[in-house]
């Protein structure tokens, strides 16, 4: 990867930050039905009682996961609007640049909710986390990288279609589901602690997911905005 | 003879052939192959349910090379054939899906025991069924054949991350009831005549459905000509 | 310097380019006239890279499409959709397609170009604020960021206010006399007649006439145009 390269990843992912730095769409919306979703879960579960430690990994990356496709539809729903989606394929540079950029900014974005939600789902919760908070951080940030990973290109995928951003939702969780699997058995044993599983497999089977996503996304974007 | 006619003899006799083999495999199943223990007759269910599974992974592996085929030659055959094994992949997978619980219920007294092979199936026949939705959501068949394939690709490489993530989940959070499976070497005989005669479906099936699909292509070729 | 040969495009059943030849020497002016439908925005998309061919061959400075990054870095396109960024600044959104290409343009440079297009003291407003002429000059000043060789307009006038209008026939005018190849869409035959070399009609997806300036008057154009729409 050239240094050139480098620097028109960083160009379009500024570019997105910036535009999100202005109208903040992608986070309220993010931010607000991440806080729904667990709002939600805790009525859901009513039912758990004392146990509910237990089940807030899983509540945790549910909300992740379904306030971070709203994330995820911006970062293209952005670009329809105005015909910007052509900008983007007259601009002479390895369309694949345009999917790492785009990766990044979202994976940003996503992270920057998740913290909010995360601190919003400890109060609802009652939960205490110092020691973890590295152990959380990783996982989060591996899982979230992930996600983005293969939720960018389907999200261009889906943007051009009928169903627009309806699309997402159902092509992207059969999709990531395992690195949704891997994140919330991680953040169990980062969380309450069982020496079940380990952090190790997790971690590493949600990096690699992300390696190979990264790469086969990289190279099949040039197929996927063009008419 | 014509293409055409070859075409339609060659089809007879594998229909044939698929019918024999069949009544062979039905034989074979119910009469010939042992009685199982401790499940009875019940267990010949697995004679179906598990070529239905194998041959459901061998459709989506001929979805994956069309894909890979038609992204290298933008040949719309390779599509053609893209969309046929995809089809029929789902359909075996819902044979899976079905036999699945249908076995379950009288031996494990729950319809669905979320082992890891029903789990499998059912996140690949997810993934199968969002390749056959995206293409019901791009009208332009250029385009269609272009982002499926794409899709077609991301389902498979995902698929044996699934499997995987699914497994040592499954590994942490063990469950009672084991998979089924096991073969003695009395059963194996029907098990094989099982396997031929589904792959002889399956390449009948997709025999057909590439042909439907052709003659549909050729009717939008020729319109091209009148409009 | 481009070479069309048996150019076809089909959105499913319907035929936009049906088999379309065409070779454009260097620094030829090529003004591309036609009907609603008749194929030429899909063309013109195409050559840009926006679209791919269904079928034939395009070759760009002697190299195949699809190009690779340099290839395409020579074509400049203008369509009536701007692919402006609302939300940005007029000076972000150049900054961003200059750095987005690897160009080395500095913000004093940007400045400069977004006052030849007569920006110059509204480059720190968002986009969304401007007129629809102005937000098309801004799109003028990012297609000739590059000073591509190879000029793709899709009827670059339409909606072009006047100091627009005025920017870009000097432009024209001046790239004409720099030796740089332009195909543009326009529907006015006369500002087509007086920018161009060469005046070409595409109907129902094919060349169906070329007419060079040297061999004709506008009237004689106008002559052979008009009789090809009555035939059809």
């Amino acid at each position: 990867m050239q240094v050139g390269m480098l620097a028109k990843i960083w160009a379009v992912f500024r570019k997105d930050l910036l535009i999100e730095v202005r109208t903040k769409d992608s986070l309220n919306a993010m931010l607000f039905f991440g806080i729904v979703v667990l709002v939600i879960f805790h009525f859901a579960l009513a039912g758990a009682g004392d146990s509910i430690r237990q089940v807030v990994p899983g509540v945790l990356w549910a909300a992740f996961a379904f306030s971070g496709t709203l994330g995820l539809n911006r970062i293209f729903a952005v670009e329809k609007e105005n015909n910007c989606l052509e900008g983007l394929l007259l601009i002479p540079v390895d369309r694949g640049v345009i999917y790492l950029g785009k990766m990044l900014a979202v994976t940003l974005f996503m992270l920057f909710a998740e913290c909010i939600i995360f601190i919003f789902c400890l109060v609802f919760f009652n939960l205490t986390v110092w020691e973890k908070l590295p152990w959380l951080a990783l996982i989060f940030f591996v899982g979230t990288l992930g996600f983005a990973a293969a939720g960018t290109l389907l999200s261009a995928i889906s943007i051009n279609t009928r169903m627009r951003e309806t699309l997402l939702p159902l092509i992207l969780f059969p999709v990531v589901l395992p690195v949704l699997v891997n994140a919330v058995e991680a953040t169990n044993v980062a969380l309450n602690g069982t020496a079940d599983g380990g952090l190790e497999l997790p971690l590493t089977i949600m990096s690699v997911f992300t390696i190979i996503f990264v790469t086969i996304s990289y190279v099949l974007f040039e197929y996927v905005l063009e008419d | 003879m014509t293409d055409q006619k070859r075409q339609a003899a060659f089809d007879s006799i594998l229909g044939v052939l698929v019918l024999v083999a069949m009544v062979a495999a039905l034989y074979m199943a119910f009469l010939q192959a042992p009685r199982e223990k401790t499940m009875g007759d019940l267990q010949r269910i697995f004679y179906f349910h598990v070529p239905s599974a194998v041959m459901g992974i061998l459709a989506f592996a001929v979805n994956f090379g069309a894909s890979v085929m038609f992204l290298i030659k933008k040949d719309r055959r390779w599509d053609n054939l893209a969309l046929s094994a995809g089809e029929i992949g789902v359909v075996f997978m819902s044979i899976v899906l079905i036999t699945g619980p249908i076995w379950a219920k009288p031996v494990w007294f729950v319809w669905w025991t979320w082992s890891p092979r029903l789990t499998s199936s059912l996140i690949l026949w997810m993934l199968y069924v969002a390749y056959l939705l995206i293409r019901t959501y791009v009208p332009d068949p250029g385009r269609r054949a272009m982002v499926s394939a794409v899709f077609g690709i991301i389902a498979f490489v995902d698929a044996p991350i699934v499997w995987f993530s699914i497994r040592w989940w499954r590994d942490i959070h063990p469950s009672p009831m084991l998979e089924t499976g096991g073969l003695s070497p009395a059963m194996r005989p029907a098990f094989y005549v099982c396997v031929a005669a589904f792959l002889t479906l399956f390449l009948y099936v997709v025999r057909r459905r590439y042909f439907l699909e052709s003659a549909r292509h050729e009717v939008e070729l020729l319109e091209r000509k009148i409009f | 310097m481009i070479e069309v040969r048996g150019l076809a495009k089909y959105f499913g059943r319907f035929s936009a380019l049906r088999d379309l030849n065409l070779d454009v020497p260097r620094g030829e002016f090529i003004a591309i006239f036609g009907r609603n439908g008749a194929g030429k925005t899909t063309f013109l998309r195409i050559l840009a890279g926006l679209s791919r061919p269904s079928a034939g061959s395009i070759k760009i400075g002697g190299k195949s499409m699809p190009m690779s990054e340099d290839g395409r870095g020579m074509i400049g396109y203008l369509s009536h959709g701007t692919s402006l960024y609302g939300d940005l600044t007029a000076l972000e959104n150049l900054r961003f397609f200059s750095r987005v290409q690897g160009l080395p343009s500095t913000d004093a440079d940007l400045r400069a170009r977004l006052k030849q297009v007569g920006l110059a003291g509204r480059e720190e407003e968002p986009v969304r604020n401007y007129s629809r002429g102005m937000q098309q000059r801004l799109a003028i000043a990012r297609a000739f960021l590059r000073d591509p060789s190879i000029l793709l307009l899709d009827e670059p006038f339409a909606g072009l206010d006047q100091p627009g209008t005025k920017f870009l026939v000097n432009r024209l005018q001046e790239d004409r006399s720099r030796g740089k190849t332009c195909l543009m869409v326009v529907h006015d035959v006369q500002l087509g007649y007086m920018l161009a070399d060469r005046l070409v009609v595409i109907d129902r997806g094919i060349i169906a006439l070329d007419f060079a300036k040297s061999s004709g008057s506008l009237g004689q154009f106008q002559e052979s145009y008009g009789v090809l729409v009555q035939e059809n």
